[in-house]
C-alpha cells in the first residue's frame, strides 16, 4: 500500500521541505515570542491607548483564519508594490497570527501571580522592573511555558500553510512528489511521518513540562 | 484600491454564497466532531483495556498532523484506498476527524479534573460505573469543558478556510476568485472577508467568556 521507493527516490525533496518547515517554524516562533511579549506588556501597562491597541490586535488576529493573514502578505502587499515570496509571506503571517496567542498566554501568566507579590516586592525596596524580573516573571513562567510550548506545536502544524502559497515547505514538496509519482497515499504518508517526527517530541515535551511545573508548585 | 468595483452586487452575492457554505461546513463539522470527540474522550477516560490505548494512539496521531494534510488526504488519498468523497464531504470528514481529536482531549482532561474522592464516594454509595459517569462525572466535568470547546469551535470556523486547497466553494475560495489577477480588489475583499469571519468568531468568543465568568 505504501511504496518506499517514493521516499528513496525523492528524499532530497523531502529533506529540503523538512528544512524549510523547521526554519519557518523557528523564525516564526522567535518573532512571535518577541512580538507577543510586547503586546502582552501593552495589555497590562497602565496606559489606556496601549491597552486598547493590544486588545484590538489580539482579538483581530485570533478571530480570523491564518490563511487570511498569510494572504495579507502574499496578495495584499504586492498591491502596494511590495513583493515577497511564499516562504517569507507565510512565515510573516505565521508570526503575526501566533503572536496574538502568545500574548494572551503571557498576559494570563502574569495576571495569575497574586497582586500581593508585587506589593511585597515593591515594599521591600525593589523597583517596578526589578520586581517584574526577579519576583513576578519567574513565577509567571510556570504558567506560561506549557501554553507557549503548545503554541509552538500548533505553529509547526500551521506552517503547512506555506504549502498553499508555494513556500517550499514539507506540504509543498509533498505535492510535488505526489504530482511526480501519482501515488498520493505514499507521498503524503511520508509527509505525515516527517510532521510526526517534529510534533510528537514537542507534544511529549509540553506534557512533561506541564506535569513537572505543576508538581513543583 | 477600488471598493466600489470590489463590492459590486454580483461579487457580494458570490461572497455571501461562499460564506453560507463556510457556515454550513462549520456547523456540520461542529455537530459531528462534538459527538465523536465526546465518545472518544469518554473511552479514553474509562481506561478500557486495549480500546482506550488504541483510541489514544489514534487521537495523538491526528492531533499531531496538520489539518491541511488531512483535508488533502481525505480528498485525494482516500479514493486511492477505494473511499471517495465529494469535496464538501471530504472537507467534513477531515475537519471532523481533526476537531474530534482535539475535543477528545478536552473531554478527557475535563473528566479527569473531577475529584477522585467524588467518584469513589459515588461508587461506594452503590452507583454503577456508568451511573457515576452519567450523574456525577459528566455534569461536573462538562461545565469545565464548555469554554475550551467553544474556542475549539472558533478554530474550526477559521479552519474551514483551508478547504480552499481542494477547491471547495467556501468563502476563502470565492474571495480568491473575486480578487482575481486584479490587485485593485485585493484589500477591499480581504477586508470584507476578515469582517465576516471576525463577526461570527467574536460573537462566539463573547459567549464563551460570559460562560466562563458565570462559572467562576
Amino acid at each position: 500500500m505504501i511504496d518506499s521507493t517514493v521516499l528513496t527516490d525523492n528524499w532530497e525533496l523531502y529533506l529540503e521541505g523538512l528544512r524549510n518547515t523547521v526554519l519557518s517554524s523557528l523564525l516564526a516562533l522567535i518573532g512571535s515570542f518577541i512580538l507577543g511579549t510586547v503586546i502582552a506588556v501593552f495589555r497590562i501597562a497602565p496606559i489606556k491607548i496601549l491597552n486598547v491597541f493590544g486588545t484590538a490586535y489580539v482579538e483581530f488576529f485570533r478571530n480570523i483564519p491564518l490563511l487570511l493573514v498569510v494572504y495579507l502578505f502574499f496578495l495584499g502587499l504586492p498591491a502596494l508594490h511590495i513583493v515577497m515570496n511564499g516562504f517569507v509571506s507565510g512565515t510573516l503571517g505565521l508570526m503575526i497570527y501566533t503572536s496574538s496567542y502568545i500574548a494572551e498566554a503571557i498576559r494570563a501568566g502574569i495576571q495569575a501571580v497574586s497582586a500581593g507579590q508585587m506589593e511585597a516586592a515593591r515594599a521591600s525596596g525593589l523597583t517596578y522592573f526589578q520586581a517584574m524580573r526577579h519576583v513576578i516573571l519567574p513565577q509567571a513562567m510556570k504558567t506560561v511555558i506549557p501554553p507557549i510550548c503548545n503554541q509552538f506545536l500548533n505553529l509547526v502544524k500551521n506552517s503547512s500553510i506555506l504549502g498553499v502559497v508555494a513556500g517550499m515547505d514539507l506540504m509543498y514538496f509533498g505535492d510535488i512528489v505526489n504530482a511526480d509519482t501519482y501515488d498520493t497515499v505514499s507521498s503524503y504518508a511520508f509527509v505525515s511521518l516527517f510532521y510526526l517526527l517534529l510534533t510528537i517530541p514537542l507534544s511529549l515535551a509540553s506534557r512533561g513540562l506541564e506535569r513537572r511545573l505543576s508538581r513543583s508548585g | 484600491m477600488d471598493f466600489q468595483g470590489a463590492y459590486s452586487p454580483d461579487n457580494l452575492k458570490f461572497l455571501l454564497e461562499g460564506f453560507g457554505l463556510t457556515l454550513c461546513l462549520a456547523l456540520l463539522a461542529i455537530v459531528f466532531s462534538f459527538i465523536l470527540g465526546s465518545l472518544l474522550g469518554i473511552v479514553r477516560y474509562a481506561k478500557l483495556p486495549i480500546v482506550s490505548q488504541a483510541v489514544g494512539l489514534l487521537v495523538e496521531t491526528i492531533r499531531n498532523l496538520p489539518l491541511l494534510l488531512l483535508i488533502f488526504f481525505a480528498r485525494f488519498g482516500l479514493p486511492e484506498l477505494g473511499i471517495s468523497f465529494s469535496p464538501f464531504w471530504a472537507a467534513i470528514v477531515a475537519l471532523t476527524a481533526f476537531e474530534a481529536a482535539m475535543i477528545a482531549e478536552i473531554v478527557r482532561s475535563g473528566l479527569n479534573s473531577v475529584e477522585k474522592g467524588l467518584v469513589e464516594a459515588a461508587r461506594s454509595s452503590g452507583l454503577s460505573y456508568l451511573q457515576t459517569l452519567r450523574h456525577i462525572v459528566l455534569p461536573l466535568g462538562l461545565r469545565r469543558m464548555v469554554p475550551p470547546i467553544v474556542s475549539q469551535f472558533i478554530s474550526l470556523l477559521k479552519d474551514t478556510s483551508l478547504a480552499v486547497i481542494i477547491s471547495l466553494a467556501e468563502l476563502m475560495h470565492n474571495a480568491n476568485i473575486v480578487m482575481g489577477p486584479d490587485s485593485r480588489y485585493v484589500f477591499p475583499i480581504l477586508l470584507l472577508i476578515a469582517a465576516l469571519y471576525f463577526s461570527v468568531n467574536y460573537a462566539l468568543s463573547f459567549v464563551a467568556k460570559r460562560m466562563e465568568a458565570r462559572q467562576s
